[in-house]
């Protein structure tokens, strides 16, 4: 980013393969909107208005993982016209709950699926825009919290880098004043190796983290494996807790596979 | 007992709600015990009825459970999660409300200071208010006392219940924090079958006490609370030998236990959330959209966070080992050092909340063994 960010940046927001919930985030950022609009040129933003104008953008949003040719095709042409890059939600980043087909043959679960297999065009995996294209900044979740989205633009109309929220999901259940479903409750939860940027959402309403938002940095999967095998799972459990939505995250995605072939 | 003014008071079982009457009318917002979420945690009450009741605790590393039966007391269970911290210390607050008219523009910054009112807190334990007392040394002790902080302590009323019974996580009794409270207090009650022995060691506690025109609590009742609290004693069998700590540690920084519980742990800082003493905060600027303001944010923040020693771009504790070292490194001796006084009072929460058990009187025994794990 450089160092003095223009007076009203150009804002793009593209999507790839991703159920939307990421840029309606921006949406429901309803009290900001306006304000929003103003500091940035909403420029192309499909999912708020059918106005599209050219590139280049100063800030391009892109939510979404790529699972087609025409896709990896695309995502180039937007880094060409974008300044600064910014990959939002776990499809963007970590290749979404769709990453699950990276551990199977494509041409077979096709077959499984559709009736016409052969009009389906995809890659073999789905994966993060970093595996494509330089990016910029990360933004993590599933869906991404509107107030981060709202922070990083901010800062960037400021010329200053993103602030990402640091540590576990652990760190921000016990700001909250939350009790520990794993300590009080025997729930295995994967907030102690989870980034934090929820504000602790699933454990404040009493239930386990299912770890949306990637793993933390320096997270240890084996050491938190070890305690879900004291409290009842198997191998296969525990593995099939971290292969989740974020599960093609490298972090997790090894994990899950040591898990596996210990199982057998 | 020593330094309590006035002689120890008789508080009828029934009274309790004479107390917290007697707080609200003198507009503090009281605090007590209630359970939430199968442990306990300090929240506003009005009436004694709201009061944790029917349950206990049982601790042990990594494990929380409320089990029923409270033998009668009101104050049946040992602790929560959460200690004082939260009312003196806050998890996150605003520290500068900064305005300016746009960039580049001069700026001016206002400091924004809390204004909780007062707050009575009932139920603390001994521990926690050891923790208290290293927490005002932290904020307050220096040349540079921490506003926010002292605003909310002065606000701030304690009434604290000695421990009559312990969970297998306590190990006060090595820290000479408990199982009575030592440190200065407001009000300190002993729970009994019938009633409470009531002491009080401020100008504040004893205006209270004077109001309730409570009786001398009788010879009987000052026996069985020796008794009680010696049992208590007795039954902590948990131990940190403290002897020369500070230099066993400085002496064993390269020993290999660090490495085997840093294999064990898993980073994520929760023994330092629920630390009564720790400290650490990280600071934010939250800038407003139309760039004309901007907020100051402190919040908790741990030294287990990779982020925490990176400066420059160079992490020095890069390593989960050289993290869970630092912090009990500065917990039990470098603090000492820092403060004059140690940073553990004993109170175990870091064993309990620990998502894997990890037990800071076991590490440190290890070290102390000499062996490599």
């Amino acid at each position: 980013m450089s160092a003095v960010a223009p007076a009203r940046p150009r804002l793009a927001v593209f999507k790839f393969a991703s159920c939307d919930g990421c840029q309606l985030q921006l949406l429901n950022l309803e009290e900001e909107l306006l304000a929003l609009a103003e500091r940035f040129e909403v420029a192309h933003f499909l999912e708020a208005s059918s106005r599209v104008l050219e590139g280049p953008y100063d800030v391009v949003l892109v939510e979404g993982s790529i699972t087609t040719a025409h896709d990896a095709e695309r995502i180039r042409g937007i880094r060409e016209q974008a300044g600064w890059l910014v990959a939002i939600g776990a499809c963007a980043t970590a290749g979404g709950i769709q990453h699950l087909r990276n551990t199977a043959a494509v041409e077979d679960w096709k077959r499984e699926v559709y009736p016409h297999p052969e009009w389906i065009e995809v890659l073999e995996t789905s994966t993060p825009i970093s595996d494509h294209v330089r990016v910029d900044h990360e933004i993590h979740g599933c869906p991404v919290d509107k107030h981060e989205v709202l922070r990083v633009l901010t800062r960037s109309l400021l010329g200053a880098l993103p602030d990402p929220p640091r540590g576990s999901v652990c760190v921000e259940c016990k700001r909250r004043g939350q009790v520990c479903v794993t300590v009080a409750r025997g729930i295995p939860c994967m907030g102690p190796v989870t980034r934090a940027g929820c504000g602790a959402l699933c454990p404040s309403l009493g239930r386990d983290c299912y770890a949306c938002f990637g793993p933390s940095r320096d997270a240890d999967p084996a050491a938190l494996a070890n305690r879900f095998r004291e409290l009842g799972l198997s191998p296969h459990d525990i593995a099939r807790r971290f292969r989740g939505i974020t599960g093609g995250d490298p972090v997790f995605r090894d994990a899950a596979q040591a898990l596996e072939d210990s199982d057998g | 007992m020593s330094e309590s003014s006035g002689a120890p008071q008789w508080l009828e079982r029934g009274g309790l709600q004479q107390l917290l009457d007697e707080l609200r009318a003198r507009e503090y917002d009281v605090h007590g015990p209630v359970l939430r979420d199968g442990a306990i945690a300090f929240e506003p009450v009005v009436d004694t009825a709201e009061l944790a009741s029917g349950v206990h605790d049982v601790q042990e590393a990594g494990r929380y459970r409320l089990e029923p039966g409270d033998g009668g007391r009101t104050f049946a269970v040992v602790h929560g999660p959460a200690a004082l911290k939260p009312f003196t210390f806050a998890p996150r607050e605003p520290l500068l409300q900064v305005q300016m008219d746009g960039p580049g523009s001069s700026f001016e910054c206002e400091p924004v200071l809390p204004d909780t009112g007062r707050v009575a807190v009932l139920g603390a334990r001994p521990c926690d208010l050891a923790a208290l007392a290293v927490q005002d040394r932290v904020f307050l002790g220096d040349r540079f006392p921490d506003p926010h902080y002292a605003a909310r302590r002065e606000n701030l009323l304690t009434i604290v219940v000695n421990c009559t019974r312990s969970v297998s996580t306590c190990f006060c009794t090595s820290m000479g924090t408990g199982p009575e409270a030592r440190s200065a207090y407001d009000l300190a009650l002993t729970e009994q079958d019938d009633g409470f022995v009531v002491r009080a060691r401020s100008d504040a506690g004893r205006e209270i006490l004077g109001a309730l025109a409570l009786p001398e609590a009788e010879e009987a009742a000052l026996d069985r609370e020796r008794i009680d609290l010696e049992a208590c004693r007795d039954g902590i069998d948990r131990a940190l030998d403290t002897t020369d700590l500070r230099e066993l540690l400085y002496e064993n920084l390269s020993h290999a236990r660090w490495d085997d519980v840093g294999e064990r742990c898993l980073g994520c800082g929760n023994c330092t959330m629920v630390c009564p003493t720790c400290f650490c905060h990280d600071q934010r600027d939250e800038p407003e959209l139309d760039g004309k303001a901007s907020l100051r944010v402190r919040q908790w923040d741990s030294c287990f966070d990779p982020d925490h020693a990176r400066i420059h771009g160079f992490d020095f504790r890069a390593r989960v080992r050289d993290r869970y070292r630092q912090w009990l490194v500065h917990k039990l001796a470098s603090w000492e050092d820092q403060f004059g006084t140690s940073g553990c009072v004993g109170c175990g929460r870091c064993l309990t909340w620990c998502p894997v058990g990890i037990d800071l009187t076991e590490e440190v025994a290890a070290i102390r063994g000499g062996g490599t794990a």
